[in-house]
């Protein structure tokens, strides 16, 4: 087990280590931190996208009307066939009647007597149908197709564009942040091992002692490791610390100046996307800052 | 003790360094290995050091034969071996007490015992006064001290010095022949590579020359030598 003695001389030594190479240090935390301050960025849009896709999936439905000739019981019996598929969350029966009351309600607002001149005749008999919301968009194409196969099934109401668009959308910012992020990180990768390569040479003297004198490949190789991972830690720590303010005041900037779109989209508070962001980026860090030291130092450290 | 059988090593380059040499070193001797440059001294050093392989024979070294000793068990090794070299290599950023607390500090040896072996060690080769020196504020001789006491604070079993005096005068030179030979009182075997006819005849003691690879003296007491 490693002494408390031998962590905090590795940890000293790492840190030194910055600070006799500071420029370095500094650069490479600048990368770092650019590549995690967008990897933020697209963090935060892609999961608001996915946010707003979840609620568009409760929202966006699908309307399917039957033949006039079948009977109600008929139409219940097809209802149950759709609400056993597994991709529906739910499938609602809205009678004739109910559709024929629902449209006088929004129609016909104050002017009620206007409807009383059809009495009890409902024009939209006949139009009995189930609404129906999936548990998930990208389901909606297959889903449609099958409907149409149903015997009896009339007309099938959906918006297909609502739902494709949305779908796109998350998809292309998906690629091109994972694309972006990729290239970013392959940089700070490069960055951190030209740095741990300088700190290698500054200490050559240093490590050529401590293999003499019997030093093990970890304790020559761990202050480099604590260099890489703090400069990876602190890169994901300011662009974090950014994000945290600078979300706060864009999502209410946003509110604020393009209030026509609220009833449209809905940011995710950032109590409730803070933590995993933190979370990944402090991972991402540590893991760039690691990766790019630990194999930089076997490559130079040949014991 | 330290046997070496029929060893010899060839650079990449072709050239023979060593050429099927056979040494044997007791336990608690104090031995010079003389010999001008390019006699293969260094190699042999770096071999005992396990710095590099040899192209074929055996090096022993307190029962460890070195040829089938895996890599991880290099350090341990090491460990039982102080090394001194001619342009002392000291840590110019670190006091005397660091550099000699670094030998102990990297390898895990707790604060506690640092704290009462460098104090000691330090007494033994004369530098309590100086232990917040920087090594560019001594002298030659005292760096070359300071050198002796890293190489000594994890009490090997085996120092090995590489032209210790090569960079002292003669003063100063004997001073740290005569702290050698205190420390080979103590017990410790005393391995001294060297060129220096004049420290081997004052020190008196088994002297092995090497000359283009290959022993070409053995001799007790240093009075004789064999130099072309």
């Amino acid at each position: 087990m490693m002494r408390i003695s031998t962590l905090f001389y590795c940890l000293k030594e790492g840190i030194r280590n910055i600070g006799r190479n500071i420029w370095f240090s500094l650069a490479s935390t600048a990368i770092i931190s650019a590549c995690i301050f967008l990897f933020c960025l697209f963090f935060a849009l892609v999961v608001n996208v996915q946010y707003m896709v979840r609620r568009a999936e409760t929202t966006v439905g699908i309307t399917v009307f039957f033949d006039e000739s079948m009977t109600e019981s008929e139409i219940l019996a097809v209802g149950e066939e759709i609400r056993v598929r597994p991709e529906v969350m739910e499938a609602r029966y809205i009678s004739a009647g109910e559709a024929w009351e629902e449209f006088q309600k929004e129609y016909f607002a104050g002017m009620e007597e206007l409807a009383e001149g059809f009495a009890d005749d409902n024009p939209l008999a006949g139009s009995a149908s189930y609404e129906i919301f999936l548990k998930q968009i990208d389901g909606q194409k297959a889903f449609v197709e099958w409907l149409g196969t149903v015997p009896g099934v009339r007309r099938i109401n959906y918006s297909g564009d609502t739902a494709a668009g949305l779908l796109s959308f998350n998809r292309i910012l998906g690629l091109l942040s994972a694309g972006i992020i990729g290239i970013l990180l392959a940089v700070a990768v490069f960055l951190i091992s030209n740095t741990i390569t300088t700190a290698a040479a500054f200490r050559r003297e240093e490590n050529r002692i401590m293999r003499l004198i019997g030093a093990t490949n970890f304790m020559i190789r761990a202050p480099f490791v604590v260099e890489g991972v703090v400069i990876g830690l602190i890169g994901a720590a300011i662009p974090l610390a950014g994000m945290y303010f600078l979300y706060r005041s864009a999502v209410a900037y946003v509110m604020e100046h393009f209030s026509i779109l609220t009833g449209l989209i809905e940011f995710l508070p950032l109590r409730v996307i803070f933590p995993g962001m933190a979370a990944v980026a402090l991972i991402l860090g540590v893991g760039i800052g690691f990766v790019g030291s630990f194999f930089t130092i076997r490559r130079h450290l040949k014991v | 003790m330290i046997e070496i059988r029929d060893l010899s090593k060839t650079y990449k380059a072709g050239s023979r360094a060593l050429k099927h040499i056979n040494i044997t070193i007791d336990d608690g001797e104090f031995v010079f290995i003389m010999g001008r440059s390019g006699s293969g001294k260094s190699t042999l050093l770096r071999l005992l050091l396990k710095e590099m392989e040899p192209t074929s024979g055996r090096i022993v070294v307190n029962d460890m034969d070195l040829g089938r000793m895996p890599r991880r068990y290099v350090p341990r090794y090491r460990r039982q071996l102080g090394v001194v070299f001619q342009d002392f290599r000291l840590l110019k950023d670190k006091t005397v007490y660091e550099n000699v607390a670094f030998a102990q500090r990297v390898i895990g040896v707790p604060t506690r015992i640092i704290r009462e072996t460098v104090p000691e060690m330090l007494r033994l080769v004369g530098l309590s006064s100086k232990y917040k020196s920087y090594p560019n504020q001594l002298s030659g001789g005292e760096q070359q001290r300071v050198a002796i006491a890293r190489a000594l604070i994890n009490s090997p079993e085996v120092l090995l010095a590489d032209e210790p005096t090569g960079n002292l005068d003669a003063q100063n030179s004997m001073e740290i022949m005569y702290l050698l030979e205190e420390i080979n009182e103590r017990g410790t075997t005393v391995v001294v590579v060297t060129h220096s006819r004049e420290i081997v005849e004052r020190m008196g003691r088994r002297v092995i020359t090497l000359d283009r690879g290959v022993v070409t003296g053995d001799m007790e007491g240093g009075a004789r030598y064999d130099e072309d």
